[in-house]
């Protein structure tokens, strides 16, 4: 019972927050809360499914860092809503619009179609341990190309970032 | 997420560090300053002329916040300026929940935990509730509507943000040593001790019977296992904490105060008072990781339980050992209080340079070596056991 009132009212906190990010694109220091009230919904949803190593890395590196680096710029660039251009092209916003219908409908579909029931999981599941044990024998390989890549994107921004001083 | 069988004890801990720890901060910074500074320090506060050590200061200092106009920037945003101080308090008081006063205890027929969540991931937890803190910062400095709040929430942001880096990487090598992230088995895995002539006996220098190998044994704690970890560490933890020498995002001399310039009353007091739950906080934590918990060096749960029913019976001896365990653990926790203000009263500010120097070239770069030679040494350690 508790499980349940917790799932909606976290699931429409997402959802609401999420809807926010896109409505408050005239005051990005709002867009940016709405993003972060999202993110923390979302973890308190994976820890809910017992995934809570998952929920508090999504808590320490999108909420903590990553949303806290897009405050940073946007009070370093410190915009005000003139600066921001004119509005949006209606075409837009119609595309913007069925291709969310399109996304709904397929997940309605998508999702209606699964069983009801999942097997117990053990004690064991969703702890560090379980993940990191699974990140490096079953998906190494997965795993060492995001590290990769993660590096290659490390060195571009140094690159870019030294061109900007010299 | 398992809780303790038996939590009360440990949720009475918890509020009596928030409620007495937390407010005695004030006149800690006070006493100690003072001391430091060869002054007399905090003695003016007084109840019919009873002066107490300038312990009245605190309740002064309440009245005052609770009784001050509450001033608000024109232009400001009222929403997040009010937001604001409640955001940085919150991930401080919170975070003391996965902090362990003692070990586990059985009497009368019921679990006693010392610790009000015993959390898998205990460190992380700490981590991602730390790193939610920002955000009262840097809006406070955003909602004041004032170039100097701007820039010290600015400042905030690029320093948490630098720091939290070199602070999670610090610790894995704690990690790697005890096998473990939560707290409560970090305490237990402390109490252990390692034979320091040991490697003479694998090596085969010394005979079967040589007594004398066995004869200097250290306790496991983090500091000694991992003292490079335990200064980064510290210096991140301070860091994040942004008081003095790391407080150039209120740095009086260039920005007034930074991303609270424009606070009064009690919502000042709340930024000072997550400031100082802080402190207690990072005392814990690290009293918790390296400083072996709520352990005496040399005596661990069971040998002290063992002793005590002798004399008291098994559930007298739970009990008491449980007293001695808390006891234990506040006078290392109150210790690292002490260091913290001793090292804030000693150095000066860094530039804000010098601040990104230290954590991006210097603790970050070291961090990453701790953990490949942590790594060496227990690989090396495991072939000389096996």
């Amino acid at each position: 019972m508790t499980e349940q009132v917790l799932f909606y009212v976290f699931s429409f906190a997402a959802l609401l927050s999420a809807g926010g990010v896109v409505l408050n694109v005239r005051n990005t220091v709002y867009a940016a809360l709405c993003l972060v009230v999202s993110m923390l919904s979302l973890a308190v949803l994976f820890i809910m499914l017992s995934a809570e190593f998952i929920g508090v890395i999504q808590v320490m590196v999108y909420a903590g860092a990553i949303v806290v680096l897009f405050l940073f710029v946007i009070m370093l660039l410190n915009l005000k809503s003139e600066d921001m251009g004119a509005e949006s092209q209606p075409l837009l916003k119609l595309v913007g619009t069925l291709l969310i219908l399109v996304v709904s409908v397929k997940l309605v579909a998508l999702l209606s179609g699964t069983r009801k029931s999942w097997p117990e999981l053990d004690s064991e599941f969703g702890t560090v341990k379980a993940v990191g044990g699974v990140l490096y024998t079953d998906y190494l390989l997965a795993f060492e190309i995001a590290g990769v890549l993660l590096l290659a994107g490390l060195v571009a921004a140094v690159v870019i970032g030294k061109q900007r001083i010299d | 997420m398992e809780v303790g069988a038996y939590v009360p004890v440990a949720l009475f801990l918890f509020a009596m560090v928030m409620l007495v720890f937390a407010p005695l901060m004030t006149w800690v910074e006070r006493k100690q300053s003072a001391l430091m500074q060869d002054r007399i320090g905090a003695n003016r506060a007084d109840i019919f002329g009873i002066r107490a050590i300038g312990l009245l200061h605190p309740v002064a200092d309440v009245i005052k916040m609770i009784t001050k106009e509450d001033t608000f920037p024109t232009g400001g945003n009222r929403l997040l300026h009010t937001l604001a101080p409640i955001i940085a308090t919150i991930p401080a008081v919170i975070s003391f929940a996965v902090i362990p006063y003692g070990g586990s205890y059985e009497a009368w027929g019921a679990r006693w935990d010392l610790v009000v969540a015993d959390l898998d991931y205990g460190v992380l937890y700490i981590f991602a509730v730390g790193s939610l803190a920002t955000y009262g910062s840097v809006l406070a400095g955003w909602a004041s509507n004032n170039n100097w709040g701007m820039l010290g929430g600015v400042r905030v942001a690029a320093q948490m943000i630098s720091y939290e880096v070199a602070m999670g990487v610090s610790v894995v090598g704690v990690f790697m040593i005890y096998g473990t992230l939560r707290l409560t088995d970090m305490g237990f895995a402390q109490q252990e001790t390692f034979r320091l002539l040991g490697f003479i006996e694998h090596l085969g220098w010394a005979g079967p019977g040589s007594w004398w190998v066995d004869l200097i044994k250290i306790p496991m704690w983090g500091i000694i296992l991992q003292p490079l970890a335990f200064w980064i560490f510290l210096t991140a933890l301070m860091a994040e904490n942004k008081r003095a020498p790391f407080d150039v995002p209120e740095g009086e001399s260039e920005i007034i105060a930074g991303y609270f310039i424009e606070y009064s009353g009690m919502k000042f007091g709340l930024f000072y008072m997550g400031e100082w739950i802080e402190i207690v906080v990072i005392s814990g934590l690290m009293t918790a990781m390296f400083l072996g918990g709520w352990s005496i060096p040399y005596l661990p749960d069971h040998v002290l339980v063992d002793a005590l029913a002798y004399a008291l019976g098994p559930d007298m001896a739970n009990v008491l050992a449980m007293v001695v365990h808390v006891v234990v653990f506040f006078l290392k926790v109150i210790f690292m209080i002490f260091f913290q203000q001793l090292v804030r009263w000693s150095v000066p500010r860094f530039r804000y340079d010098q601040v990104m120097n230290l954590g991006w070239k210097i603790l970050l770069p070291l961090s990453i070596a701790n953990i490949v030679v942590t790594g060496f040494v227990i690989l090396v350690v495991q072939g000389m056991m096996s």
